[in-house]
């Protein structure tokens, strides 16, 4: 099949790469940029295993083509944070034990992110919401719950220091 | 004087420690098989059936042969070449690995395509033309033994019917008399649908072959990797040390990721006919119809009662649907895994039990999701039997309850069915639970709402549970005896890494086992690396299923922590200059009993051991211990839910969901919690939602997640967590095991709920998912509610 030229914006990093016009955004990240903290669940939209923000906004990235985000941004896990610097999500996470398998997570991290970039100071139930287009089956999400609650807090804290 | 070790300070027991795991699950760094690429590596896809029965006329694949980045088409008759069409299951019966005479079920593997990426394999799939001849199809047990009834499995040599198994336990006459003597006879059936464990990641495999060293690497998603290298050598005839299984992490097991599937078969024996390693990861269709299916047991049952409440006896049936293929692990003794582990919380008696399985043409069934062997089927069935019986009495569900429950001072107690429970304070987990939902306050307010034409209920679950098989004497599977080890090495600074048989799929192993030589040793638990997964690398264990790796493999733990810390005392009496008898422990250090200053840590110890080591004393400090336990451990837990049942449409929310845990000591409370409420979660979604169920023509309903309900945050209720704590006596460290608990008594708990609020209805039961049309037709025409297959449909 003919290959397409793609350019796209990548935690940050432009890529620019042939790929086919079948490629799914999902092999395209796991595969070709070897970011393979995306993970594919279950095909079909459903469990949000593969959430990456395009533009900002979470999209299911197993049932978009890679040829979709040509010129425009995509954030992986990969670009949330650094071991050494994370994120208040990734931080929330480990405070409040929101993972157990792990497989959910870069996705449920990633729609939390949407969620809180949107509404930095949400309710439970708003967080619920937020996240019931990602599958968990190890934790029951009331720590997950707990965990972007912590992450709200913190980034508020945050945004609170600087303004001062 | 020094400072003593504040335990859970340096992470010890009791430490609601972070995880180690998340440093890496949370930046993306994990290693599941799907992220591994090794060097040449092409990718394989299986063509499935369509057709849940049927005759294979013909396989024609010259058209994938001729696909540009193909590289091989495997069918059953070239497995059969190398005597690979068919294998062993764990449980001595055969399942096809690409079937060669007929399907069996649909969803089955006919053949697969290795190419160079997994687009052109499934390409070559599609281009694989079948010719079939379809035959009539067997959804549940009774179709499977009514006459006539075609035979699945006439593979196997000298079957005529379609029985798999027959099995009994008990007194079956003294339950007769008991009987005879009962004032009141509770009856009920019910069936225990087919559900799928359905962990997030899909299972997969990497077979790596090398030619030149003859050895075989395959990275894949088993919570059992030394039983598979086992199951590896029988079936592919290869020598069990050249055979290295990783298991790296996994997203998620549930019983789903223990039995051995042709998947992991074909990649291997494509990687050895091709001598490149080869990827196999299955689409979640794949992985939904046809891996390790759990319960759909039908049960009929009876208890009979005296008038004050007391349970005089109880007996029931199981006919159980295991599929096409018998092929879930169970222990070879225990054909029906540990089902006569029911009613085992409760004073009963006299007992008896009779099961017996069938073939069907539905995908191989009967793995232990998220349970010990079949455990969550009998306290499904104990708890919806306890409440229908106790509404026969006209008695309170907690008092008929409290008058039957095994008494703190009856322990241990040998249960009518011959286990013996350890211990426990049933009672008092009651108590807690009653007390937290403030249970006479509810049906104060169920009766005032129920004037008011609302619909309260409230659902109790009590119930112990066996976990941690073996003992050896009784457990085994495939002839290989239920015991796990643990490796310990100290270094010379002290510190150390921790080898273990079991597997974590998500319960924290490298977090708590590391707190388990904390707590023996005084090692900070940061100081201990724990290493699992792979069997070039870790000591036997059977693996980590049926809430056994804390039971066992966390026993060998703190047994091979005791040999080091008996090592460190010589090390540390030479160090002291004393006798060994005049050494006294405490956490992390060892000091003279007469002199309470003089004393050396055991890091110092374990410099010694390398450095400074007495005469004649064997150098290093390291060891291992495989822990065989005397006993089940027995956790204990009572589960109450309440609800509101909308009459109109038949929908039902949870109000409170309250759980009682004693699962003896808590290594790590914090995840402890974690495994509550992710097993209370699956309990609320069998009860609910997980519908995955078969037509007429065997066509799977529910494979995918469009149509397999999983409950999302927005569904899933919130749960209020309490604990009691009795120690088991033969645990070394008092631990029992938790991972389980919440999904196998939670179910009955919200099931029980909903019938509650349906009590004036007369009906005595609708089968899980209480969908929403179940519940309402219920309440509408006062009437039970089977969900046994065939699926209904409107022409029906």
């Amino acid at each position: 099949m003919e290959e397409r030229r793609i350019n796209v914006l990548v935690n940050g990093e432009p890529k620019s790469v042939d790929v086919e016009p079948r490629l799914l955004l999902a092999h395209f990240l796991r595969e070709v940029l070897g970011l393979t903290g995306t993970h594919i669940g279950c095909d079909t939209t459903n469990c949000g295993a593969c959430t990456v923000l395009l533009d900002g906004l979470p999209v299911k990235s197993c049932t978009m083509f890679a040829v979709m985000v040509d010129g425009h941004e995509v954030m992986t896990v990969e670009g949330l944070g650094m071991p050494s610097e994370l994120h208040p999500i990734q931080e929330g996470f480990r405070e409040e034990h929101g993972l157990q398998c792990g497989f959910c997570t870069p996705g449920m991290m990633l729609a939390a992110k949407a969620l809180l970039d949107e509404n930095p100071n949400p309710t439970e139930e708003d967080v619920r919401w937020g996240l019931s287009g990602n599958l968990c089956r190890c934790t029951g999400y009331q720590n997950i719950v707990k965990a972007v609650l912590w992450a709200a807090e913190k980034l508020q804290s945050e945004a609170g220091a600087i303004s001062r | 004087m020094a400072q003593a070790l504040d335990e859970v300070k340096i992470g010890g027991l009791g430490a609601s420690r972070k995880r180690v795991e998340d440093d890496r699950f949370v930046v993306g760094k994990g290693n599941y098989t799907d992220d591994f690429k090794l060097p040449g590596m092409l990718h394989m896809e299986i063509l499935r059936s369509p057709l849940a029965h049927a005759r294979i006329k013909s396989i024609d694949t010259s058209k994938a042969w001729q696909m540009p980045g193909v590289h091989m088409v495997l069918t059953g008759d070239m497995a059969a070449q190398h005597n690979l069409a068919w294998m062993p299951t764990l449980s001595y019966d055969t399942q096809a690995v690409l079937a060669t005479d007929k399907v069996r079920f649909q969803g089955q593997e006919i053949a697969c395509v290795v190419a160079d990426d997994p687009y052109i394999a499934k390409d070559g799939c599609e281009a694989i033309q079948v010719e079939y001849e379809p035959l009539p199809v067997i959804v549940n047990p009774y179709q499977a033994v009514a006459e006539g009834a075609p035979v699945i499995r006439d593979d196997k040599e000298g079957q005529t019917d379609n029985i798999c198994y027959r099995w009994d336990v008990g007194d079956r006459e003294g339950t007769e008399r008991a009987f005879a003597q009962a004032d009141v006879v509770s009856k009920i059936e019910l069936h225990y649908p087919r559900s799928h464990p359905s962990p997030i990641e899909c299972c997969g495999s990497i077979a790596d072959y090398n030619a030149a060293t003859t050895k075989l690497t395959v990275y894949m998603t088993t919570q059992a990797p030394h039983i598979i290298r086992a199951a590896v050598a029988i079936v592919a005839e290869l020598p069990e040390h050249m055979i290295r299984i990783v298991s790296p992490d996994i997203g998620g097991g549930f019983g789903n990721k223990v039995p051995v599937y042709p998947g992991y078969v074909c990649s291997i024996l494509c990687s050895i006919l091709l001598a490149r390693p080869i990827k196999w990861i299955e689409d979640k269709t794949g992985n939904l119809i046809s891996t390790g299916y759990a319960r759909d047991m039908y049960y009929k049952g009876e208890l009979a009662l005296r008038k004050d409440g007391k349970i005089l006896a109880v007996r029931f049936h199981a006919d159980t649907d295991n599929g096409a293929f018998f092929s879930d692990a169970q222990p070879t003794k225990f054909k029906i895994g540990l089902l006569h582990s029911a009613f085992a919380c409760y004073d009963i008696p006299y007992a008896y039990m009779t099961a017996q399985g069938a073939y069907t043409n539905k995908a191989p069934g009967g793995v232990a999701y998220r349970c010990s062997f079949r455990v969550t089927e009998a306290m499904f069935f104990q708890e919806r039997a306890i409440q229908t019986a106790a509404n026969d009495l006209g008695m309170d569900q907690a008092e008929f309850r409290r008058i039957n429950l095994v008494k703190d001072d009856q322990f241990p107690f040998r249960t009518p069915y011959g286990f013996l429970l350890d211990s426990g304070q049933y009672e008092k987990c009651l108590d807690v639970a009653l007390n937290a939902i403030g249970y006479h306050d509810f049906l104060r307010e169920k009766e005032e709402a129920r004037k008011q034409g609302r619909r309260l209920g409230i659902g109790l679950s009590t119930m112990t549970e066996p976990l941690g098989a073996g003992n050896s004497r009784e457990y085994d599977i495939l002839g290989i005896k239920m015991f796990d080890c643990a490796e310990l090495r100290v270094h010379p600074s002290g510190k150390a890494i921790l080898k273990i048989g079991s597997k974590t799929q998500g319960q924290g192993h490298e977090t708590t086992f590391a707190q388990i030589v904390s707590h023996e040793l005084g090692i900070p638990a940061a100081d201990i690396l724990v290493q699992h997964g792979d069997t070039d690398n870790t000591p036997f264990g059977m693996g980590t299923y049926a809430s056994r790796s804390t039971p066992t493999a966390g026993a060998a733990t703190a047994m091979v922590s005791r040999k080091i810390r008996a090592k460190a005392r010589k090390l540390a009496a030479h160090l002291l200059e004393v006798s060994e008898e005049d050494v006294e422990w405490e956490l992390g250090r060892f000091y003279v009993r007469s002199a309470p200053n003089n004393g050396v840590t055991i890091q110092e110890c374990a410099m010694a051991a390398y450095g400074n080591m007495p005469d004649g004393l064997e150098p290093g400090l390291e060891n291992n211990a495989y822990y065989d336990p005397p006993n089940m451990t027995w956790p204990f837990a009572a589960y109450i839910v309440t609800v509101e049942v909308d009459p109109e449409t038949g929908v039902w929310d949870v109000l409170r969901m309250v759980a009682v845990d004693d699962c003896g000591v808590r290594i790590n409370p914090m995840i402890v919690e974690g495994q509550i409420m992710g097993g209370m979660t699956e309990a609320y979604a069998m009860s609910n939602m997980q519908f995955i169920t078969f037509d007429a023509e065997g066509n799977c309903v529910g494979s995918n997640y469009m149509d397999y309900l999983l409950p999302t945050a927005w569904e899933t209720p919130g749960f209020e967590l309490h604990e009691v704590v009795t120690p088991s006596p033969h645990h070394p460290i008092g631990a029992k095991g938790i991972g389980e608990c919440a999904c196998v008594g939670g179910p009955a708990a919200f099931v029980n709920a909903v019938h509650d609020a349906l009590d004036d209805t007369g009906v005595r039961n609708i089968d899980m998912p209480l969908l929403p049309h179940r519940v309402w037709e219920a309440l509408t025409y006062k009437r039970d509610v089977s969900g046994a297959p065939p699926l209904k449909t409107d022409a029906d």
